[in-house]
């Protein structure tokens, strides 16, 4: 049990669904974050007064998948979400010790869809 | 009688003789013609209620039906100005006060509008000396529908409403400056008191035959009346106040500009009214105010566009918004004195001193948090001076514009910069010792809405329980605010 955890551009984000879509990866929560990374500051100006927008808005996706959907996920994020420019995104794999469908009950690889191994 | 001519009055536009030549009336609104109309014994309209028909339920004796439903237009757009300058100042505050800041302008509505029934019209316009009007008018005694006795002349109580408005909006543009820190009870009695003891003595002086009129002093829609004296109010109640918490050190940014670009286009929309119906009448003159209103912000606006890209590359909604309405403030005083390529000059001049101040004032440490000074105060002493250079008696001003005319319009500049800065101060330290000015510190963080008001412009309602039994705790937030404080 994995969760994938990806922080990329808002404006990717249907790119992003479309290519997890394709690869059979269904249960996604996605969340507007705003964060701090490489990024050239944006500036903008209200009369007198000059700002630096130091957060930049972004999407977060968490994703509970099995092992072997692992790698498939994040190929899929990398796909939909890569420009080349500086501000793409992190994408982070991190151990899960327990999850719970709360409609049925069951638990850990029951709990996520897919289930199956990937074609 | 050119009025009742269609033909002669479009043909005779620019170089014919305007009617409003009288040396006292020197052009300026015709304040004394509607005045001339409350001549009329006091106590009368009452009684004309009911002992003469023709006045309440016929046409209106004197004044042609188009100018009567043009200045009852007029009224209400002017009133209109009120909301978009709520949406305007609504728009640039943080989410936490835009409700508080809204009112602000609301309220004046309500407060002004009983304060000036009450005395502030009878101070500014019932006949007494070249400083202040008389008591005759106190309570809109002695105002009735009827036209005033010459003919061509306004209902004094449609002069009243009309003039009313005005001093809603001058009271509602100070508002600007003191936004996310002053009491909303202590405003409204600092409005209250200044509409009389501020407001009304200047209106005095420019419209009401007081001794600025008396001097050729050209006003034609209330530039230094309104714009001029709010400006400086703005400022000096500002200073009083103090700086809010957060200036200069955190960066406050407008929360909804989309409400300040349609506030603008209100006030240009509602300011039709403000200077064509300054007219008091739907013939030349108003239709040269109408046009210059619509020329002046248009330049202003350009203007501002190319500062702000010359300054920063690219030009800010924000920055096209206050560029007309600076515009508008700049032609208010000129609108009906001059032609129209002048109000493109005008609005095109005026851009540049607001423009600048503004710069300047951010960095300062005067919290004139909408920077009413820089968009009234400097936009409506612009406007005085140009009026004084480009006014032309072939559109129907008085006087051509000249040196002497410049003077005249700086002492006029001077008058309401000092009277209303020091009335203002009075007005305002007096209010301050009956109350605090300021927000206590901890509602100033967590917003004046929810601190003052016990309510939020924009919520979903999550987490929000319903009370038992409804109970209302002055000064407690029904739900437990800690979170949502900024302190």
């Amino acid at each position: 049990m994995k969760l994938v955890t990806a922080v990329v551009r808002k404006e990717r984000l249907n790119d992003v669904l479309a290519a997890l879509f394709e690869a059979s990866i269904y249960g996604v929560t996605v969340t507007p974050v705003r964060g701090h990374g490489g990024e050239r500051e944006a500036v903008q100006t209200y009369r007198g007064m000059s700002v630096k927008m130091e957060l930049i808005e972004k999407v977060r996706l968490d994703i509970g998948v099995t092992e072997a959907f692992v790698e498939p996920a994040v190929d899929a994020i990398l796909r939909g979400a890569r420009t080349g420019e500086v501000g793409d995104g992190k994408i982070f794999v991190l151990p899960v010790d327990r999850v719970v469908r709360i409609r049925t009950g069951e638990t850990d690889g029951a709990a996520v869809t897919p289930q199956a191994q990937p074609g | 009688m050119r009025r009742h001519d269609p033909t002669t009055e479009r043909r005779s536009a620019p170089a014919a003789p305007r009617r409003r030549k009288t040396l006292l009336g020197a052009g300026m609104r015709v304040m004394p013609r509607a005045l001339a109309g409350l001549a009329m014994p006091a106590g009368l309209a009452p009684v004309a209620l009911a002992a003469e028909p023709p006045a309440t339920t016929g046409p209106v004796a004197g004044m042609a039906a188009g100018d009567l439903a043009w200045m009852m237009a007029s009224t209400a757009l002017v009133l209109l100005m009120v909301v978009g300058l709520a949406f305007f100042y609504g728009g640039l505050v943080r989410r936490k006060n835009v409700l508080n800041t809204m009112m602000m302008s609301f309220v004046a509505l309500g407060v002004v509008g009983l304060t000036f029934a009450a005395v502030g019209y009878s101070l500014a316009f019932a006949p007494g000396s070249a400083w202040l009007g008389g008591l005759a008018h106190v309570f809109l005694r002695g105002l009735g529908t009827a036209g005033a006795s010459g003919a061509d002349s306004l209902p004094a109580l449609l002069a009243f409403a009309f003039q009313a408005t005005f001093a809603m909006i001058s009271a509602a543009l100070i508002s600007g400056a003191v936004v996310e820190r002053m009491r909303f009870g202590a405003y409204m009695l600092v409005i209250a008191l200044w509409s009389v003891v501020v407001y009304a003595p200047l209106a005095k002086w420019v419209w009401g035959g007081g001794f600025l009129q008396q001097l050729g002093a050209l006003d034609f829609a209330g530039g230094t009346v309104v714009h001029i004296n709010a400006g400086v109010a703005a400022a000096v109640l500002a200073l009083l106040l103090g700086r809010r918490r957060d200036y200069g050190r955190k960066a406050m940014l407008p929360h909804q500009v989309p409400y300040t670009l349609l506030g603008a286009g209100l006030l240009w929309f509602g300011w039709f009214g403000f200077n064509a119906g300054s007219a008091q009448a739907a013939d030349a003159t108003a239709v040269l105010a109408f046009v210059n209103t619509l020329l002046a912000p248009a330049a202003s606006l350009v203007v501002w566009a190319l500062l702000d890209m010359a300054r920063g590359g690219r030009v800010t909604a924000v920055g096209i918004a206050t560029g007309m309405v600076v515009g508008l403030v700049a032609i208010t005083p000129a609108a009906g004195f001059v032609g129209p390529a002048a109000a493109l000059a005008i609005g095109a001049l005026a851009a540049l001193p607001s423009y600048l101040l503004m710069l300047w004032r951010a960095r300062s440490r005067l919290d004139d948090a909408l920077d009413v000074f820089a968009a009234h105060g400097v936009g409506g002493i612009s406007g005085a001076l140009l009026t004084g250079v480009f006014a032309s008696r072939a559109w129907g001003a008085p006087v051509d514009g000249s040196l002497a005319q410049l003077g005249v319009q700086a002492l006029a500049v001077a008058c309401a910069l000092g009277f209303s800065a020091v009335g203002t101060l009075a007005v305002a330290g007096l209010v301050g010792l009956l109350t605090p000015l300021r927000a206590d510190p901890g509602i100033e963080a967590q917003g004046l809405d929810v601190g003052m008001h016990g309510e939020e412009a924009y919520t979903d309602g999550e987490g929000a329980l319903l009370l038992p039994v409804a109970r209302l705790e002055p000064r407690t937030p029904a739900v437990p605010n800690a979170a949502r404080s900024e302190a």
